[in-house]
C-alpha cells in the first residue's frame, strides 16, 4: 500500500546514548522508521520510552551529554547523523524539518513582541527585507487563526492565552515551509476544547501545505484523530507499528495491549481498571529479550532470552513480539480491547459525539 | 436519584460566589453562585477547563478561599466565614487534599515519613513514637507501598509512587472527604489505572468521599458518581454520571463531550466538534437559574432554554429506548 508513496525520511538503526555521572543510558535502542510524504505518523509511549529523545535526532538537538552511537538518518540523501556543527545544520533544522513544542510558553521568548519573533525566522530563513517579513508574518498569523493579526502583531506572548501562543508557536515553525513538522505534545497544556482546535488547524494546514507531520504523543484519543501510521514506543525501541486502524482494533504486540486496556474509557464503573504492574525498565543495563516480559504477565520464555525480531502482520503492519512466531502458542487480545470500536460506539452514539450528531 | 434526599448530606455548598481584587476597586469573580450538595460516600466531580473555577470551588470548600457570598456546610456545620480555631482545626482534619503534581506538592528536602506523618505531628494525632511509625506503616500499606520506603525521599519514586505518598498523607489522617484537584493529570496512562484503582479501593474500604476535580471527562466517567460542569466560574449542568454522558442538554456540556478524544480512529476520524461561545449563553432576555430538569439532573436555563432543552432530552429518550 505504501509502494506508491515517496519515503522522506528514512531512519535506520538509530542509537542514543547519553552519558549521566560516568555511565551510559542507551536511551534509543536501533530503532528504524520510513516517513512518507504527506502522512501523519503517531508516536505513542510512556514518559521516558523516547519518544521525544527518538524525534530530537531528525534536527540535531539531543541535549549535550547525547550522542547518536549507531545508525543513520537518510534526508534528502543526506545522513542526518553526519551533521556535527551548528552550521551543518543550517538550512535544515526549522527550515526543513520544524518542531513545534508542548509548552507555548517556554518555547516563546516573553520579552519580544510576538510580531518580532515570527519576522525573525522569515528573514533569517528567507532573506527579505522586514517590510515583506512583516507581510508575510501577519498573513501567516491570521492563516493559524489569530483574528486582528495586524493589530496583535505588536503584542506580547503574556497577552495571549495558552490556545493561541501555540497557534504563533505553530505560525513560527510554518514560517519557512518545512517539508517535516515534527508536533511533541502539541496540545498536553491546552484544554480539550483547545487542543480540538489546533488538532484541527495542523491538519488543515497539513492539508493545505503538504507537509509531514509526525506526532508525539501519550494520548491515544489524539492518536485515533490524526494519525495515519502509529508507532508504539517502549523501552527506547518502536515495538509495534502500523495503520492506525490495525494498531487499535488489531493490535499485536502485548505491551500495545496494556496500553489500550488502561484506559480510563474503556473501564466498567465498580471494576478494577487494567493497570500494567512494575515498572519500565531501566536503560542503564542491557535489556535482555523482550523490554516488556518482566511486565507481561503471558511472557514466554523465550522473552527473556532473546530480544525478537519485527514479524509481519500484514505489508504495513510489524510488531516486535515472540507471540507472532509460529511456533508461539496462540494468544488472543485482552477481553477489554476486543470489539473496541462497538464498546466506543456503544457509550459514545453514533459518530461518537454522546448522541448528539443525530440531534 | 429520586433517592437523593434520604441520603446523608457531607458538604453543602450554597450559593457560594468567590472573587478576587484585581488592582483597585475591581473584582474577578470567579465562582458565580455555586449551589450543589455532596453526599456520604460518593464521588463527585467537578469538570471544566482551565481557568473555569473548579479549582476556586475546591479550595473555597477547604477554606483557602474565602466565599464572598453563599455558605458552606460540612456535616451540617457551617465552615465558611468566621469560624472558631477549633471548627477550622476540624476542617483541617476532616477534609483533607490531593494535587496534581505529586513532584511539587511533597517536600523534597523531608523523607516520606515525615512527609506523611506531618499532619500526625500537626494535631498530636498519635499516642507515641511506635504509635506514629505504626500509624505511617499502616497508610503506605493502604496505598500500596512498603515499610522500607519510609526513609526514601520524593525524588526516588516514579511519578505513580509519589502520588500514592500523596494520597498517604491525606489519608493518615482519617478524612471523611478527600478533594482529588487533578490527582492524574500528571501521570501516565499506566500509572492513571493504578491511582484510579486505589482511589476506588479505599473509597470503599473506609466510606471515604471525594470531590474529585479534572479537566478530562473520560476520566470522571469512570470514576465519578455525579458530575458537574462548570464553565466560566458557573456550574452550567449537574447529573450523575450516566445521565450527563447519555442526555447531555446544556450546550457548553455538548461542546466538551464532542472536544473529548476517544481512543478509536473511525469515530474520531468522521467526527467534528462542536464550538460553544459564551455568547449564545442567554437566549433571549431572561436571566438563566439552576433548574431540575428530570430528578437529579439540573441546567442552568432560562424559560426559553428550557423548552429547548426539554425537547433535546426527549429526543434522547426516544433514540435510547
Amino acid at each position: 500500500m505504501n509502494e506508491d508513496k515517496k519515503v522522506i525520511l528514512s531512519a535506520k538503526d538509530v542509537e542514543v546514548k547519553f552519558r549521566v555521572r560516568e555511565k551510559y543510558i542507551t536511551a534509543i535502542r536501533r530503532v528504524s522508521l520510513d516517513l512518507y510524504e504527506g502522512e501523519t505518523f503517531a508516536i505513542v509511549g510512556e514518559s521516558g520510552s523516547g519518544k521525544s529523545v527518538f524525534t530530537k535526532t531528525f534536527t540535531g538537538m539531543l541535549e549535550s551529554n547525547g550522542t547518536i552511537s549507531n545508525g543513520s538518518i537518510i534526508f534528502h540523501d543526506k545522513d542526518l547523523v553526519a551533521l556535527k556543527t551548528e552550521k551543518d545544520w543550517e538550512g535544515i533544522r526549522g527550515a526543513k524539518i520544524a518542531t513545534v513544542f508542548q509548552d507555548p510558553m517556554t518555547s516563546l521568548n516573553p520579552i519580544r513582541t510576538i510580531g518580532s519573533q515570527i519576522t525573525e525566522v522569515i528573514e533569517k530563513h528567507q532573506g527579505i527585507n522586514a517590510e515583506d517579513a512583516k507581510k508575510q508574518a501577519i498573513d501567516l498569523m491570521s492563516r493559524v487563526g489569530i483574528p486582528n493579526a495586524a493589530d496583535r502583531f505588536d503584542e506580547y506572548p503574556f497577552q495571549y492565552s495558552g490556545g493561541m501562543r501555540q497557534r504563533i508557536v505553530i505560525a513560527i515553525a510554518l514560517s519557512c515551509h518545512p517539508e517535516i513538522l515534527i508536533c511533541d505534545e502539541p496540545t498536553t497544556a491546552l484544554d480539550v476544547t483547545i487542543q480540538a482546535q489546533i488538532i484541527q488547524l495542523i491538519k488543515d494546514l497539513q492539508k493545505e501545505l503538504g507537509f509531514t507531520t509526525v506526532y508525539i504523543t501519550h494520548d491515544l484519543g489524539v492518536v485515533a484523530k490524526v494519525a495515519d501510521r502509529v508507532g508504539v514506543m517502549y523501552g527506547g525501541q518502536i515495538i509495534e507499528y502500523g495503520n492506525v486502524d490495525e494498531i487499535f482494533y488489531d493490535p499485536r504486540h502485548p505491551y500495545t495491549w496494556a496500553l489500550l486496556s488502561s484506559l480510563p474509557q474503556l473501564g466498567v464503573k465498580g471494576e478494577d481498571l487494567f493497570f500494567i504492574t512494575g515498572t519500565p525498565p531501566s536503560l542503564y543495563n542491557r535489556i535482555e529479550g523482550d523490554s516488556f516480559a518482566p511486565r507481561n504477565p503471558n511472557a514466554l520464555k523465550i522473552d527473556f532470552l532473546k530480544e525478537p525480531p519485527f514479524f509481519r502482520v500484514t505489508d504495513t503492519h510489524y510488531a516486535k513480539t515472540w507471540l507472532l512466531d509460529p511456533r508461539a502458542p496462540k494468544l488472543e487480545k485482552p477481553e477489554v480491547i476486543r470489539n473496541l470500536h462497538e464498546k466506543i460506539e456503544e457509550m459514545t452514539g453514533k459518530g461518537g459525539a454522546f448522541y448528539v450528531d443525530e440531534l | 436519584m429520586s433517592t437523593n434526599s434520604e441520603r446523608e448530606v457531607l458538604v453543602s455548598v450554597r450559593h457560594v460566589d468567590v472573587s478576587f481584587d484585581v488592582g483597585g476597586k475591581k473584582k474577578f469573580v470567579a465562582v458565580k453562585d455555586a449551589n450543589f450538595d455532596i453526599y456520604k460516600g460518593e464521588t463527585f466531580a467537578i469538570v471544566g477547563e482551565s481557568g473555569s473555577g473548579k479549582t476556586t470551588i475546591g479550595r473555597a470548600i477547604i477554606r483557602i478561599n474565602p466565599c464572598s457570598a453563599g455558605e458552606i456546610l460540612f456535616k451540617g456545620q457551617r465552615i465558611s466565614g468566621k469560624i472558631s480555631h477549633k471548627e477550622d482545626m476540624d476542617v483541617i482534619r476532616n477534609i483533607q487534599m490531593i494535587f496534581q503534581d505529586p513532584a511539587a506538592s511533597l517536600n523534597e528536602r523531608a523523607t516520606i515519613e515525615y512527609c506523611i506523618s506531618e499532619g500526625l505531628l500537626n494535631f498530636h494525632l498519635y499516642k507515641d513514637e511506635a504509635d506514629r511509625i505504626a500509624k505511617v506503616d499502616k497508610a503506605l500499606e493502604d496505598v500500596g507501598l512498603l515499610p522500607e520506603h519510609k526513609s526514601r525521599y520524593p525524588h526516588e519514586f516514579s511519578g505513580g509512587q509519589r502520588q500514592r505518598v500523596g494520597i498517604a498523607r491525606a489519608m493518615i489522617m482519617e478524612p471523611e472527604l478527600i478533594i482529588a484537584d487533578e490527582p492524574i493529570s500528571a501521570l501516565d496512562v499506566s500509572i492513571r489505572a493504578q491511582v484510579l484503582n486505589l482511589m476506588n479501593k479505599l473509597k470503599k474500604e473506609k466510606n471515604l468521599t471525594y470531590l474529585f476535580i479534572a479537566h478530562d471527562l473520560s476520566v470522571v466517567r469512570f470514576i465519578a458518581d455525579r458530575i458537574a460542569v462548570i464553565h466560566l466560574g458557573r456550574i452550567v449542568e449537574i447529573a450523575d454520571s450516566e445521565t450527563l454522558f447519555q442526555y447531555p442538554v446544556h450546550p457548553y456540556t455538548v461542546s466538551l463531550l464532542s472536544a473529548v478524544p476517544m481512543p478509536d480512529p473511525i469515530i474520531e476520524k468522521n467526527r467534528t466538534s462542536i464550538e460553544y461561545s459564551a455568547d449564545e449563553k442567554y437566549e433571549g432576555q431572561q436571566e438563566p437559574v439552576m433548574r431540575e430538569i428530570r430528578p437529579g439532573h439540573f441546567v442552568f436555563a432560562n424559560d426559553e432554554e428550557i423548552v429547548k432543552y426539554e425537547e433535546r432530552i426527549k429526543m434522547l429518550e426516544n433514540l435510547r429506548k
